[in-house]
């Protein structure tokens, strides 16, 4: 039997969590629930009233072609974004874990990333892109524009898709590289005495067993695509050119704040919200049921 | 089979030195066990021959081939580690067939030869399992299995037995002697434990601080210490050892003060000269009083093993103990006269600790 702690005092818990669950009912269930108030109601731009309107909303926005469009684009970012980013995560974390010069330098400077707000990031990444004058529009000096994120919507996309795996390559890191360092070293070792050159050890050692922290990592990523994708969308394109950059969570704030389309943007971020929580289901179900070697 | 030869061979740690230059050479076939105290330099010597470790100077050669630059892949070594070092994510099949695997032997052959290893140690019954679902003796099979089905030219042991408890030991001691009788393979094994490296050995290297002490067959070890740590090191009981030095008369003069008649030492007793005086419990017999050079001492206490006994007595200051075979009761306090029989007699300079013979 697993012995627990028990307060005597009834009053103290509720102060010890209430600091927490005042933020929460604040800032999580108070704006959910308005929502999906919102979400069943025709809320008037200016206030004032509403009507009931059942599932309209929902299959309003499920007739609508735009809205797939930012579906299948949100679907397509959140892959991109995740993969490139925890691709280039593994490879760093694998290179310091193999304890190559600079490991101790590198294992702090790949965690910066990390810290910088997503606008922030944006801001400085919409100049480092920038075609007139950024780092990478200096290829339009050789080729007169052949990058142009302003008006190509697959150069926007894919330029906030490298921003996002830039900014999330720090946690990714972290994350593998405390799961490589996890790994026995003498595992590594007995591989090596059985012949298997390093790649062959990462591919038939190293990875099985840090595949539990990879499926966590697919999943945080995929979620902080679908949420976190607003600041950086907002400060470098804007969703343009014409929409194209548009995933499900700018499109919300479009429609809500630039449409007042309260109840449409309302039904849609009951949608997000459903999808995200799905995926942390999953992800809890599977952390459940993970295979603890040893 | 293959002979290894290992010639000057140093190891640095950025600037600390742990191996000083160590020259042994073993024999084809030869089963050689490394023994030393933990930090001693034992596994690293031995992981410098299996290539996980650099050599920082000296050279390491296998069959006459030097090895120095070569990966562990292209050295012919197994090695079976301390910890098991198993696949967690494989099956015990999946486990000792990967070297196969690596090397690209066909699915059939390769499962043909696990087979024939499994058979071996008897771990048919367990190839599908994992090894989490494992005991420990069956780990520390999987772990000899998976070296052996690569028939190397060299086996190396770091410590394998040394999370096993005690009887799970001394069959695991038996298994490998065995396998050693039936595959003939050049075997390194490094311990700390001196039962075990007594019993498995054909050569012991003892090691101390980064240096070899002695080499040689586990009873010229015993008999005849190269030294006062490897006299202090191998037995147990532990050697009885004195610090002292030998007066005019050439009566040997220890601790506080007490003599003994050491008149079998004949040639080395040069008055003034510090030496350590060592005799093994076995050599020290209880006599009367009226013995020629008995040595008055009284009983502190009495440690019972069954079919013999260790009285540890006070000799005048000196801590000194015997092994008894007489079974009569004999009390704390007791007083008891003790001689050293000649042949049991080592002695060792006190200031390099090196063996003066005599």
């Amino acid at each position: 039997m697993e012995r627990r702690a028990v307060y005597r005092n009834k009053v103290l818990p509720w102060l010890l969590i209430g600091p927490q669950l005042l933020l929460v009912l604040v800032f999580f269930y108070w704006p959910t629930s308005q929502a999906l108030y919102w979400a069943f109601t025709l809320e008037q731009p200016w206030g004032g009233g509403n009507l009931w309107a059942g599932l309209d909303n929902f299959l309003y926005i499920f007739r609508d072609d735009r809205y797939w469009g930012t579906v299948l684009r949100s679907g397509f970012y959140a892959l991109a974004a995740t993969g490139l980013s925890m691709l280039v995560a593994l490879t760093l974390a694998s290179f310091v874990d193999r304890a190559l010069k600079g490991t101790k330098l590198f294992q702090s400077v790949f965690i910066w990333p990390y810290a910088i707000a997503a606008p922030a990031a944006g801001v400085a990444f919409r100049f480092i892109f920038s075609p007139e004058a950024g780092l990478v529009g200096a290829i339009n000096d050789i080729w007169p524009g052949v990058w142009d994120p302003a008006t190509n919507g697959i150069h926007a996309l894919a330029m906030v898709i490298v921003c996002h795996a830039w900014l999330g390559i720090g946690y990714n890191f972290v994350f593998f590289l405390a799961a490589l360092q996890m790994i026995p070293r003498s595992i590594n070792e007995a591989g090596a005495m059985d012949g298997a050159r390093p790649f062959r050890r990462m591919l038939d050692l190293q990875l099985p067993l840090i595949a539990p922290t990879a499926f966590f990592l697919l999943i945080m990523n995929i979620i902080s695509s679908f949420t976190d994708s607003f600041g950086l969308i907002d400060t470098m394109t804007e969703g343009g050119p014409i929409g194209q950059t548009e995933v499900m969570v700018y499109k919300i704030y479009v429609d809500g704040f630039k449409g007042l389309d309260y109840s449409g943007a309302a039904a849609q971020s009951i949608i997000l919200m459903l999808l995200v929580i799905g995926l942390t289901f999953i992800q809890f179900k599977w952390v459940e049921r993970r295979v603890h070697y040893n | 089979m293959a002979q290894i030869t290992i010639k000057g061979v140093k190891k640095n740690y950025a600037k600390t030195a742990v191996i000083h230059g160590v020259d042994v050479t073993i024999e084809a076939g030869e089963f050689v066990v490394i023994l030393g105290p933990s930090g001693c330099g034992k596994s690293t010597l031995l992981r410098m021959i299996a290539g996980l470790e650099e050599i920082s100077g000296g050279e390491i050669a296998i069959g006459g081939k030097v090895v120095n630059d070569l990966e562990p892949r292209e050295r012919g070594c197994a090695m079976v580690f301390q910890n098991y070092a198993l696949y967690p994510h494989m099956t015990v099949r999946q486990n000792i067939g990967y070297s196969l695997k690596v090397a690209k032997v066909a699915k059939a052959a390769r499962d043909a030869r696990v087979m024939k290893v499994a058979q071996a140690v008897s771990l048919e019954p367990y190839l599908d399992r994992r090894p989490g679902e494992l005991s420990g003796g069956q780990r520390q099979r999987v772990a000899m299995a998976r070296a052996m089905v690569r028939e190397p030219k060299v086996f190396l042991f770091d410590e394998p037995f040394s999370n096993l408890d005690a009887k799970l030991r001394v069959a695991m001691r038996a298994e490998v002697r065995r396998l050693h009788r039936d595959l003939g393979v050049t075997s390194v094994f490094v311990t700390h434990d001196q039962t075990e490296a007594m019993t498995l050995a054909d050569k012991l290297i003892i090691m101390n601080a980064g240096k070899v002490e002695q080499i040689g067959k586990p009873t010229e070890v015993y008999n005849n210490p190269a030294s006062r740590f490897v006299a202090d090191f191998i037995g147990s009981p532990a050697m009885n050892l004195f610090e002292g030095e030998f007066d005019a008369e050439g009566q040997f003069v220890h601790g506080t003060g007490g003599r003994m008649n050491v008149s079998q030492l004949n040639g080395v007793r040069q008055p003034g000269r510090k030496v350590v005086l060592g005799v093994r419990p076995e050599g020290v017999r209880r006599t009367g009083a009226d013995t020629h050079g008995a040595i008055p001492a009284v009983v502190d206490y009495v440690e019972e093993l069954g079919a013999s006994r260790l009285i540890h007595a006070d000799a005048n200051g000196s801590r000194i103990v015997a092994l008894d075979n007489d079974t009569s009761e004999i009390k704390s306090g007791t007083p008891v006269h003790l001689s050293l029989a000649d042949s049991a007699l080592h002695l060792f300079s006190l200031e390099d600790g090196r063996r003066i013979s005599h």
